[in-house]
């Protein structure tokens, strides 16, 4: 159960593939774990419009292998619809969002900014999020917080999430801002890689977030510079690993009941 | 001096500890540990060298749980004061990302223990707006669910106020929140099942209809509280040991809070009527008549009675609610997210009913194959993610949905607001004196279950 031993398999990879290649072979062998990179559709959707690519991980429809199904549901393509890892959603937005994001292109250009502070700049579900370069995060933070026509004074923290399939930005910090003069909100992402973590800190900016990313250390291993005392906060302080990473197991132990065992949550069947 | 490096290393029969002495028995040596000499404390003291650094908690009975405070302090006075949590951390979020969406429920609610339906709540919002039903919920899930949250505000306050007021010796205070805290604890017991904990709301609605009897249940309750509320107020609104206790404790202005990202009645007690319930309403709340009460002192004395008055408030809120309940559906129509089973009481207690198990075990092979998918795999949510805020007893509770398209969550994340407002403990104590400390954070009203998680 130990954080760091290696045997332990990754939970997000073990949904995909199985050791037994010969098995999966018969039964999900038609879409070996495509990367990220991979041009969507190649030869098998030229009719249609473009679909989305191949999710890297996930496949078939049961999250099973090696089950001796002939079902064919098994050789189900998975796509990857995630709006965080396409690009920016087209303008126009609806009304409210456009206004903002007319105010966020004046208030960088005052700044001696420019859009491309940003790498890109999603609209899902009704919410704005700003995919920021993590070397501008200090500048974009101060932006949003101190323009008048943004004035977010408060940000409501920060979260980590871990995508280990984005190869060089697996690590996400989500920061949500809160304009109270403007009763708006924003949300801005920074990605960083697994190998170099690091995004500068936006305490000076906002006081408030001094704890959040100290739990988003703690968490994901995430190392935000120029915070003043970047220390865990949540687990104790001589925990080895970050345990909201992907790659950390949850643990557990299968509990036996009435003669049947149940396997502990992270080895049970996920359908993924 | 010699003190300094004696641990518990054995010492020979030889030594003679002053502080740790020893003897042998029978399990191996035992100490018995002494403290320091008096004297020396003086000396230091004298020479101008003291500095008195104080853990008050983790276990400390009025830091509402598991809350450390390391005080230092200068006599009375505190120089410093920060916050060590991190006591209660039980993984939940982490444990989240290994169950189904609607399994979810069953986790988020044991966060913040004293307000289970607001983080029932914020998830719930969250699912439902990664699968775009927001707007297909039926309105009497909403109205039951708005019902709901109040009565939890309720309960939430008046145990905030029930253990602020016994930190400072006020034990009827204590008393008659307790009381009627249990009072509403029955009605979540009648409606839900559970008076804690109770796993009420589901993604697409809550998991079953009100019970007979519950909508007369609550309005005996609203009866009993409009009675007895203003029993807090004769007690200690001009008492003058109450308020000789909290007014201008625990200062925090709009800019502090403002900086420390502080929501909830700590912000209001600053005059800014600030509440996610009216600015950005959820759940119909806009078509509700309440107000938000407001106070400009920025104390702690302030807080107490901005909660009193939101108690009121609730209790309208409450009302309107049992006159807009109409018979209809608390679950959405999508039978691909609705939780399929219809339940009864039955002979052992409650459980499916028997018309459903007659439906799927003996009519229908589809309808069995429908239970059977949504209750071992769950239903997917589409891939994306979303921030969604909604406004708890403590402040602004946000819920960070993340899903990568499959039947479990990839990432959830809660923002508590005890986690965020306990960060205004040092901006609040110190310069003050120790006994403030208690007043300060109770007027915070910190959960640990919500901070840690």
């Amino acid at each position: 159960m130990s954080p760091d031993d290696p045997k332990k398999p990754d939970p997000t990879s073990e949904q995909g593939g199985t050791e037994d290649g010969s098995k999966e072979k018969v039964t999900t062998g038609g879409d070996p774990a495509p990367g990220l990179a991979e041009a969507p559709g190649d030869a098998v959707d030229t009719r249609g419009p473009e679909l989305p690519p191949p999710h890297p991980s996930r496949r078939g429809m049961f999250g099973v292998d090696g089950s001796g199904d002939t079902s064919g549901y098994g050789r189900l393509v998975v796509r990857d619809t995630n709006p965080i890892r396409g690009g920016s959603t087209p303008r126009p937005w609806h009304d409210e969002l456009e206004r903002l994001g007319d105010d966020v292109s004046a208030a960088l250009s005052d700044a001696g900014l420019s859009d491309d502070v940003f790498e890109k700049v999603v609209v899902d579900r009704g919410q704005i999020t700003f995919f920021v370069k993590r070397d501008r995060l200090p500048e974009v933070a101060r932006v949003f917080r101190d323009d008048a026509a943004l004035r977010f004074e408060m940000c409501m923290g920060v979260n980590g999430v871990h995508y280990p399939e984005e190869t060089g930005r697996e690590l996400h910090a989500c920061y949500q801002l809160l304009s109270i003069t403007h009763n708006r909100r924003v949300n801005l992402e920074v990605a960083c890689p697994d190998g170099d973590p690091h995004i500068p800190s936006i305490v000076s900016t906002y006081p408030s977030v001094n704890w959040h990313e100290r739990e988003t250390y703690d968490f994901f291993g995430i190392i935000f510079d120029g915070h003043p005392s970047l220390t865990r906060i949540e687990m104790p302080d001589d925990w080895p690993g970050h345990p909201q990473r992907k790659d950390y197991p949850l643990g557990g132990i299968p509990v036996e009941y009435k003669g049947a065992t149940i396997p502990p949550p992270d080895e049970r069947r996920a359908y993924n | 001096m010699s003190h300094n490096d004696v641990t518990f290393t054995p010492t020979g029969a030889d030594t003679d500890d002053p502080y740790a002495g020893v003897r042998e028995t029978t399990e191996g040596p035992v100490y018995t540990v002494t403290g320091q000499d008096w004297s020396d404390v003086v000396d230091a003291a004298v020479a101008g060298q003291e500095r008195i650094v104080v853990n008050m908690g983790p276990q400390h009975p009025s830091t509402h749980g598991v809350l450390r405070i390391i005080l230092e302090l200068d006599g009375e006075t505190v120089t410093e004061a920060r916050c060590g949590v991190g006591y209660l951390h039980t993984g939940i979020e982490k444990n989240l990302e290994y169950r189904n969406w609607t399994q979810g429920v069953t986790f988020v609610t044991r966060m913040d223990y004293l307000s289970p339906f607001f983080n029932e709540a914020a998830y719930v919002l969250g699912v439902e707006k990664l699968l775009g039903i927001t707007d297909e919920i039926p309105e009497r899930a909403n109205v039951i669910r708005v019902m709901m949250m109040e009565l939890n505000r309720i309960s939430s306050h008046l145990v905030a106020i029930a253990t602020g007021g016994m930190e400072m010796g006020a034990l009827t205070v204590m008393t008659n929140g307790f009381r009627e805290r249990e009072l509403t604890l029955d009605l979540f017991e009648l409606i839900s099942g559970l008076r804690m904990n109770s796993a009420y709301f589901r993604p697409g609605g809550v998991a079953q209809d009100l019970p007979p009897g519950a909508v007369e249940s609550v309005r005996e309750y609203l009866r009993w509280m409009w009675d007895h509320i203003g029993e807090y107020e004769d007690l200690c609104n001009e008492n003058p040991i109450f308020k000789g206790r909290t007014v201008d404790i625990g200062y925090l202005d709009l800019a502090g809070c403002m900086a420390l990202g502080i929501t909830g009645p700590v912000l209001r007690s600053t005059g800014l009527p600030w509440d996610i319930r009216k600015t950005q309403p959820y759940c119909g709340y806009e078509t509700y008549d309440f107000e938000v009460p407001t106070r400009d002192n920025a104390d702690s004395y302030d807080r107490f009675r901005i909660r009193v008055d939101e108690i009121k408030e609730s209790l309208k809120i409450v009302e309107q609610c049992l006159d807009r309940l109409e018979p209809g559906p608390v679950m959405v129509a999508d039978k691909k997210i609705a939780w399929p089973a219809q339940l009864a009481i039955g002979s052992d207690g409650m459980g499916n009913s028997l018309d459903h198990i007659r439906h799927i075990m003996g009519e229908s092979m589809e309808a069995l194959i429908h239970h059977f998918k949504l209750v071992t795999e769950g239903f997917r949510v589409p891939a994306g993610q979303v921030y969604v805020p909604v406004e708890s007893p403590r402040g602004e509770l946000g819920a960070h949905v993340v899903s990568e398209g499959g039947t479990r969550p990839w990432r959830v994340h809660f923002r508590d607001p005890s986690f965020n407002n306990l960060q205004a403990v040092a901006a609040m104590c110190e310069g003050g004196m120790i006994a403030d400390v208690i007043v300060a954070i109770a007027s915070i009203d910190p959960v640990m279950g919500g901070c840690d998680r």
